[in-house]
């Protein structure tokens, strides 16, 4: 949610440079006036955070991708084909109700599947490194299911 | 060994035979040879044997300090073991200078002293720390062992967990745990960002020392059996795998050179190999890397995940983890891999087991609705006894004599990220939990065997 009301905002900005820009253009030709280039640098972590978000859920134990991941993992493929000198390192974590060794294993899973739907999907393997974090990082501290749910998760990183 | 001494001996061993009976569910009760050792069996728990340990004597102010402190920390272990009630020494009707010839028996007698540990503590000519101990019977009058020590003054640690080994073995029949040390996690920080440093420790948690400064995070140490090396998993530049450390040297080293993450790593009982599993497009398998040579020979096949190795003492079986039914389970298969039996049938979910060093049970983590426990179960999957249960306890790791464990206990994470995490000792039995005091925070331990 907080995502969709940041690239709401970022395209409300994006919209006012150009109307100051064609304005300016428009009532004196010769003139040039300066608008400022606001929002996220194209193709950085940044920018897909706020395009796309850079993070997909699993459900307990489980490393298939749900059908919002799936949705959110092709646009991460699309995004990807637009920046193709854009590396990328998947995360696949784990919440904290495992074992530490299985959930490396879990993570790796999950990073593993990501990998592989993009492959899928048209992205070169040579662009997607994997690494599995297990339980070890939570992003949400918390031990309840709605914490569970946000660390049970695969993250994309730009390198 | 003479009628009495055996006596107390088997005494104590019977009560400590007839506990694990009790829990197995044999419903026997070994009798005491004797009947003046009282030993009250309540629920699998024995009643620890009455023991007076005096101050070692010193014949100046730094050998009796020396020998206050040795008498502390023998006294420690033999209570941490559960099976021991030294006496409160203010009660003690013989000073330690009095106790260097036969003590008393009939004073000893009236305080109920069971048993009575006398010694010596002597700076000698040359600087070295001469010490010396006896243990006694107090109600059979006699001398039990008696045995001296010769070393540096600082070591004087190590040699009062080497006189608790020895009362322990004479008294119980087992060899002892005391002189031996613990690798682990220590931790520290949010739950989203802990630092995460491999330390070690003596059993009893004295002589901590940081081995890593945390500006990588380590997992799951384990120590060889054989020499002064851990193997863990390391998170060095943002690739984690099993890493050899030497503890006298420092230096460390990456085992083998894989594409993709290796993990849970456990040497083997000879020291020669090191069992881990190595992850490959999200397929984790079992694998034996020698130490000599760096041969690799994978031990699984199997599109499950596979990992958490630990062979048997006798190099002949490895029990391991596996998801290939549908949920983590054990299961135990031959030294060279191949067809693997499930053995763990109970509800719930099964993980990191380790098998014991006398080779009687595995050890093992267990997740059932929302609690985890540690317990054990005979190697055919029998007998399966809870020991520990919380909201997270996990890694169980043996004492050198297979009598104790010691695993982590974590705590609920709020959501500032504060959490905690601690360790722990319990009985086989599963009585006298105990926590293992560390400076901070602490996960993972790894017991080390004897020292040399």
């Amino acid at each position: 949610m907080r995502m969709k009301i940041l690239s709401i905002l970022a395209a409300v900005v994006l919209v006012a440079g150009c109307s100051s820009d064609d304005a300016a253009t428009g009532a004196q030709g010769s003139t040039v006036s300066t608008g400022s280039v606001t929002g996220p640098v194209p193709g950085t972590q940044q920018d897909l955070n706020q395009t796309i978000g850079d993070r997909v859920f699993f459900d307990t134990d489980q490393y298939n991708l749900r059908p919002d991941a799936r949705a959110t993992v092709d646009r991460w493929a699309a995004w990807l084909q637009q920046f193709p000198n854009v590396n990328v390192t998947i995360e696949g974590h784990a919440d904290e109700r495992g074992t530490r060794e299985y959930n490396l294993a879990l993570g790796d899973r999950r990073a593993n599947a990501i990998r592989d739907y993009l492959i899928a999907l048209g992205v070169a393997p040579s662009r997607l490194a994997t690494i599995s974090y297990g339980k070890e990082r939570p992003a949400v501290p918390g031990s309840n299911e709605a914490a569970w749910q946000q660390n049970r998760r695969g993250v994309l990183v730009v390198n | 060994m003479t009628g009495r001494g055996f006596a107390l001996r088997s005494g104590l061993m019977a009560a400590l035979g007839a506990a694990l009976a009790l829990f197995a569910g044999g419903g026997l009760v070994a009798t005491a040879a004797r009947a003046e050792i009282t030993v009250d069996i309540t629920q699998g728990t024995v009643a620890p044997l009455p023991i007076a340990i005096s101050n070692f004597h010193g014949g100046t102010l730094e050998g009796n300090e020396l020998g206050r402190q040795i008498a502390e920390v023998v006294t420690n272990d033999l209570r941490n073991s559960g099976l021991f009630a030294p006496i409160p020494n203010t009660g003690f009707p013989q000073q330690p200078d009095a106790l260097q010839a036969t003590p008393n028996f009939p004073a000893w007698q009236a305080i109920n002293a069971q048993a009575l540990v006398t010694g010596a503590a002597n700076i000698q000519p040359d600087g070295q720390l001469g010490v010396e101990f006896r243990l006694w019977d107090v109600f059979g009058n006699e001398q039990l062992a008696g045995f001296s020590y010769t070393t540096q003054p600082d070591n004087w640690r190590r040699i009062a967990h080497i006189v608790a080994d020895a009362i322990y073995k004479r008294l119980t029949g087992e060899e002892g745990y005391f002189d031996s040390r613990v690798v682990y996690v220590a931790e520290s920080g949010p739950a989203g960002n802990r630092l995460k440093r491999l330390a070690i420790m003596d059993q009893d948690g004295a002589n901590n020392r940081y081995l890593t400064d945390g500006g990588y995070m380590v997992l799951t140490p384990r120590f060889s059996p054989s020499t002064q090396d851990i193997t863990y998993v390391a998170y060095i530049n943002n690739q984690p795998r099993v890493y050899l450390f030497n503890i006298d040297s420092g230096r460390q080293e990456v085992l083998g050179n894989f594409p993709g993450m290796t993990f849970a790593p456990r040497f083997t009982p000879n020291g020669q190999s090191v069992l881990l599993s190595l992850a490959e497009g999200g397929n984790s398998e079992i694998y034996s890397l020698s130490l000599a040579g760096r041969q690799l020979t994978r031990l699984t096949n199997h599109p499950a995940i596979d990992t958490a190795p630990s062979m048997s003492p006798d190099g002949t079986r490895i029990v391991f983890e596996s998801d290939r039914s549908g949920s983590q389970q054990l299961y135990v298969m031959s030294a060279s891999g191949g067809e693997a039996q499930r053995i763990s049938f109970g509800e719930g979910r099964y993980a990191t087991p380790v098998w014991s060093p006398r080779g009687d049970l595995i050890a093992f983590t267990k997740i059932l609705g929302g609690t985890f426990y540690i317990g054990v179960m005979r190697p055919d999957g029998s007998g399966e006894r809870l020991l520990a249960d919380g909201y997270l306890v996990e890694s169980p790791t043996w004492a050198p004599n297979g009598r104790v464990l010691m695993y982590y206990v974590q705590g609920p994470t709020a959501s500032s990220g504060a959490t905690s995490s601690a360790l722990y000792t319990v009985d086989i039995t599963g009585t006298n939990v105990r926590r293992v005091p560390t400076p901070g925070d602490g996960s993972d331990p790894a017991w080390s065997p004897l020292l040399p």
